[in-house]
C-alpha cells in the first residue's frame, strides 16, 4: 500500500470515527452539567466518613481502593515485564558487532556544567517534595502516585548531575526490588488485615484522627498512599534504570558476561545523554 | 450547550491517529499513542466538570458551600495516567528490542521483515 493510499484510507476512517464520536456526544449532558450521582454522594459523606479533605485521595485509596490495588499491580507488572523483555535480549548477545561499534563511536555531547549543577541542587528538594506529596494524600491534591513519580525524578537528577555509574550505585537492585515488594505487598496486606479483623477487604480500620485533613488523619488512606508512593518510586526507578542500562549495553564494545552486572564496563563519557 | 472541550478531545484523537498512521519511527509512534491516550484525560475531566465548580479539596474551604466538580472522574484520570506510564514503558522496551534485532525503527521496514 502506498503512503498516499494509506492516507486516503485513514482520512475516510477518521472522518467516520470523529463523526460517530460527535454523534455519541450529542446524547451526553452538556459540558458543565454532569449529572453523575456517585461523585455527589461521595462528596456529601467523604469527609465525615474518612476524615480526608482530599476527596480524590479518599476515592482512590478507600471507596475505589480495590481498583487502585489493581492499578498499582499494573505498574508493578509493567516494571517486571520490562525487565523480562530487556533481560532476555541482554543474555542473547546477538547484536551485530558493527552496530555496537557504531553505537560506541557515537559522538555524545557532554552535559553542560549548568545542567549538572542545577540537577545536583534539585536532588534534595525533589526528595523532600516527593516525600511530602506521598504523605499528604489525605490533605490536599497530592498522593502516593504523584509523590512516587517525583521521588523517581530525584533518581533521574542524580543521573543528570553525574553519570550512569553514580545513578547505578543508587539503583541497587535489591533495594529497588525490596521497595517494590513492600509497596505492592503492603497495599494488599492492608486489605487482608482488614479482613482478618472481620471487616471487608480494604476497610479503613485505623483510627481516623480528630481533625479532618491533618496529616495524622484518615487512617488507612494515609498509610496506603505512603505504600503506593514507595511502590511507584521503585517501579519508575526500575523502569528508567532499565532503559538507561540499555544505553550502557549498546555502547559497550565488548559485551560483558550476561550474569555479571557489568563491573568491567568502560568508563562512560560523563553525563551521557 | 458547550461542546468545545469535546471537540478538543476529538481533535486530539484524530491528530494522534494521524501521527500513528504516518509515522516512520517506532518511538515517534509511541509518542503518538500517548497523544491519543491523553485525549481521555480531557474527556474524563470535561465530562465531570460542573459549571462554576471548584476542585474537590476541602482543606481550606468548608464542604457544601460551593459547587464541586465530580471527584470520581478525577480519580479515574489518575488511574489513566498510571496505565499510560506502564504501557509506554513496555512499548519502549519492545521498541528497543525491535531495534536491536532488526536494526531499524521504521515500521514499514519492520513490516517487510518476517514476524
Amino acid at each position: 500500500m502506498t503512503p498516499r493510499q494509506r492516507l486516503v484510507l485513514f482520512a475516510v476512517a477518521v472522518t467516520g470515527l470523529v463523526g460517530c464520536y460527535l454523534w455519541a456526544f450529542s446524547g451526553l449532558p452538556g459540558f458543565g452539567n454532569y449529572p453523575g450521582p456517585y461523585g455527589q454522594a461521595i462528596l456529601a459523606h467523604a469527609i465525615t466518613q474518612t476524615h480526608a479533605t482530599g476527596v480524590v485521595s479518599a476515592i482512590n485509596f478507600e471507596y475505589r481502593g480495590f481498583d487502585t490495588v489493581g492499578e498499582e499491580f499494573i505498574l508493578f507488572t509493567a516494571a517486571a515485564g520490562m525487565s523480562v523483555v530487556l533481560r532476555r535480549l541482554r543474555n542473547e548477545r546477538k547484536d551485530p558487532p558493527e552496530q555496537l561499534e557504531a553505537a560506541a563511536a557515537r559522538d555524545v555531547p557532554r552535559t553542560s556544567p549548568a545542567v549538572r549543577g542545577v540537577a545536583l541542587l534539585l536532588v534534595a528538594p525533589t526528595v523532600v517534595l516527593g516525600w511530602w506529596l506521598g504523605t499528604h494524600a489525605q490533605t490536599n491534591p497530592s498522593g502516593g502516585f504523584q509523590g512516587g513519580v517525583v521521588l523517581a525524578t530525584a533518581f533521574m537528577l542524580v543521573y543528570l548531575s553525574g553519570d550512569l555509574r553514580t545513578a547505578r550505585r543508587l539503583r541497587t537492585e535489591t533495594v529497588v526490588d525490596a521497595a517494590e515488594a513492600i509497596g505492592a505487598g503492603g497495599f494488599a496486606a492492608v486489605g487482608v488485615t482488614a479482613v482478618a479483623l472481620g471487616f471487608p477487604y480494604l476497610y479503613n480500620f485505623l483510627p481516623l484522627g480528630k481533625i479532618p485533613g491533618s496529616v495524622s488523619s484518615s487512617g488507612t488512606i494515609a498509610l496506603i498512599s505512603l505504600l503506593v508512593g514507595i511502590e511507584v518510586a521503585a517501579a519508575f526507578v526500575a523502569i528508567i534504570g532499565e532503559l538507561l542500562e540499555q544505553s550502557l549495553i549498546v555502547r559497550q564494545p565488548t559485551p560483558a558476561p550476561p550474569s555479571q552486572p557489568q563491573p568491567a564496563s568502560p568508563p562512560q563519557p560523563e553525563g551521557t545523554d | 450547550m458547550q461542546i468545545f472541550p469535546f471537540l478538543v478531545v476529538a481533535w486530539i484523537v484524530a491528530v494522534g491517529l494521524y501521527g500513528l498512521v504516518t509515522s516512520r519511527d517506532l518511538i515517534h509512534q509511541i509518542v503518538c499513542l500517548i497523544v491519543v491516550q491523553s485525549s481521555t484525560y480531557v474527556l474524563l475531566l470535561g465530562v465531570g466538570y460542573v459549571t462554576g465548580g471548584i476542585a474537590p479539596y476541602f482543606s481550606d474551604i468548608s464542604p457544601h458551600t460551593k459547587p464541586v466538580v465530580d471527584p470520581v472522574v478525577q480519580a479515574l484520570a489518575l488511574t489513566d495516567v498510571v496505565v499510560e506510564a506502564a504501557v509506554t514503558a513496555l512499548l519502549l522496551a519492545f521498541a528497543i528490542q525491535a531495534y536491536k534485532r532488526f536494526g531499524t525503527l521504521d515500521p514499514h521496514e519492520l513490516a517487510e521483515l518476517k514476524g
